[in-house]
């Protein structure tokens, strides 16, 4: 399935995937899916970690062609 | 005048610790080998350093080696098992939130040969295991030190032979039954930083596995330090004597902490509430930086420890709080000592949401 919306956050230190992540939540509609691409080996944990606390579905990993991984995370609310 | 609140990185020197120290070092300088007065001087400060220090513990005096660090100790402990053991295996298996210590003598083990897995561990930050057979070696915390959480040694020790690192519980809780060979700091209980302690039960197999020295006490490596021994036993005594109403009152601060820092929005409190080291609590606050929250609360006269992956040299988040899924950003360590009070803890609450929210707000949120 093709994401709503692919977030490039390379190059960014945590937390900063993370704010882009909450940022644009309200840009895909509920169901929708954001891919966050980022290369700081903390989002790893924090992508889902956010997911959890903020009650949003995380779906897992799939790496771009470059090899950096990309977190999908599903809106449920 | 700062609220200092990681004692969990160093406790600050008991009273009783540096009354020993000026003593000993007075009395204390010669090497305990010796056979004039003055050695045997020293040699009978060490014996009572080790004595002292076993009483406190609950073990025997032959069970005690003084170290030049808690690492070292971890480091003689975990391989030195591993090596005792080597004709049944060579596997060590560690819980995935083991202190650094542990994992670089994991890494040191799998790079002369050996095999090294991780434990995974529930989101309170507990060791999961049901396969504990299959290890040679078994090194699991007495209690974690950044989340506190308890660990199950002694029904582990019941599978294999365990390695504990009690450098984060030494002095504050007991040592759990089972263990084979442990490891202490005593800067962590008050004593002096350059003291470790490397416990080794009578009968576990253990054989050093550094090139080793001609000490008195076979597991010692280079002259020990006299009077920081004595010192770090004299708190050590102190603080075992002090324990009950000091882990009472310690506890219920960072009940108070735990309760106060969920009135800011979107924060995570981790490790046991309950079963836990009295004396510390992790909490990381969503969206925020952890080099900033730390430099801002140093602004404002809190000193405070984080285990994000800004404030660590190594530019990786605590391995800790990625092992049990927790947040690693916007992380605080908060870790109370002797004489912190409630009105310590009620000023950083009431310090953290504005401090916080400022984070936040300069983050676009």
């Amino acid at each position: 399935m093709n994401p709503d919306l692919e977030l490039d956050c390379r190059g960014m230190l945590c937390p900063r995937p993370i704010i882009e992540l909450a940022r644009h939540l309200g840009d895909v509609p509920v169901g929708g899916e954001i891919v966050v691409y980022a290369d700081d080996v903390a989002a790893a944990s924090d992508v889902p970690a956010w997911c959890r606390m903020r009650a949003q579905e995380y779906v897992g990993v799939q790496n771009a062609d470059d090899g950096v991984p990309g977190y999908r995370v599903r809106r449920l609310s | 005048m700062t609220t200092y609140l990681d004692t969990a990185s160093g406790e600050p020197l008991h009273p009783a610790a540096r009354a020993a120290l000026e003593q000993a070092r007075e009395h204390g300088y010669a090497d305990p080998r010796r056979l004039h007065g003055p050695a045997r001087n020293a040699r009978i400060l060490l014996d009572n350093a080790r004595e002292a220090t076993a009483e406190a513990l609950g073990i025997r005096a032959d069970e005690v080696t003084f170290t030049p660090s808690g690492t070292h100790a971890v480091h003689l402990g975990v391989l030195g098992l591993l090596l005792g053991r080597a004709r049944q295996g060579n596997l060590l298996l560690a819980s995935a939130v083991e202190h650094a210590s542990v994992m670089h003598a994991g890494q040191w083990h799998q790079a002369r040969g050996g095999a090294f897995e991780t434990l995974p561990v529930d989101a309170l930050g507990r060791v999961r295991v049901d396969d504990a057979e299959r290890a040679t070696v078994l090194a699991v915390q007495t209690a974690n030190h950044e989340v506190g959480t308890v660990q199950p040694v002694a029904d582990l020790a019941q599978h294999a032979p365990v390695f504990t690192d009690a450098c984060a519980s030494a002095g504050r809780l007991p040592l759990p039954e089972g263990w084979s060979a442990a490891a202490a700091s005593a800067h962590k209980w008050g004593g002096p930083a350059g003291v470790g302690l490397l416990l080794v039960r009578k009968g576990a197999r253990w054989r050093n596995p550094f090139p080793g020295d001609d000490r008195v006490d076979e597991r010692a490596t280079g002259m020990e330090d006299v009077a920081g021994a004595l010192a770090a036993a004299a708190a050590l005594q102190a603080v075992v004597a002090e324990r009950e109403e000091t882990n009472a009152r310690q506890a219920a601060l960072i009940d108070r902490l735990r309760a106060g820092v969920t009135a800011i929005p979107d924060t995570d409190v981790v490790g046991d509430p309950v079963d836990r080291l009295p004396h510390l609590v992790t909490f990381s606050f969503l969206y925020v930086d952890g080099e900033a929250i730390v430099t801002e609360l140093d602004r404002r006269g809190f000193a405070v420890a984080s285990g994000s992956a800004c404030t660590a040299s190594t530019l990786e988040p605590s391995h800790v709080l990625t092992a049990m899924g927790a947040l690693t950003h916007g992380n605080l360590r908060v870790s109370v000592g002797r004489e912190s009070t409630e009105a310590d803890v009620d000023r950083l609450l009431a310090a953290l949401p504005e401090v916080v929210a400022g984070i936040r707000r300069d983050a676009g949120l």
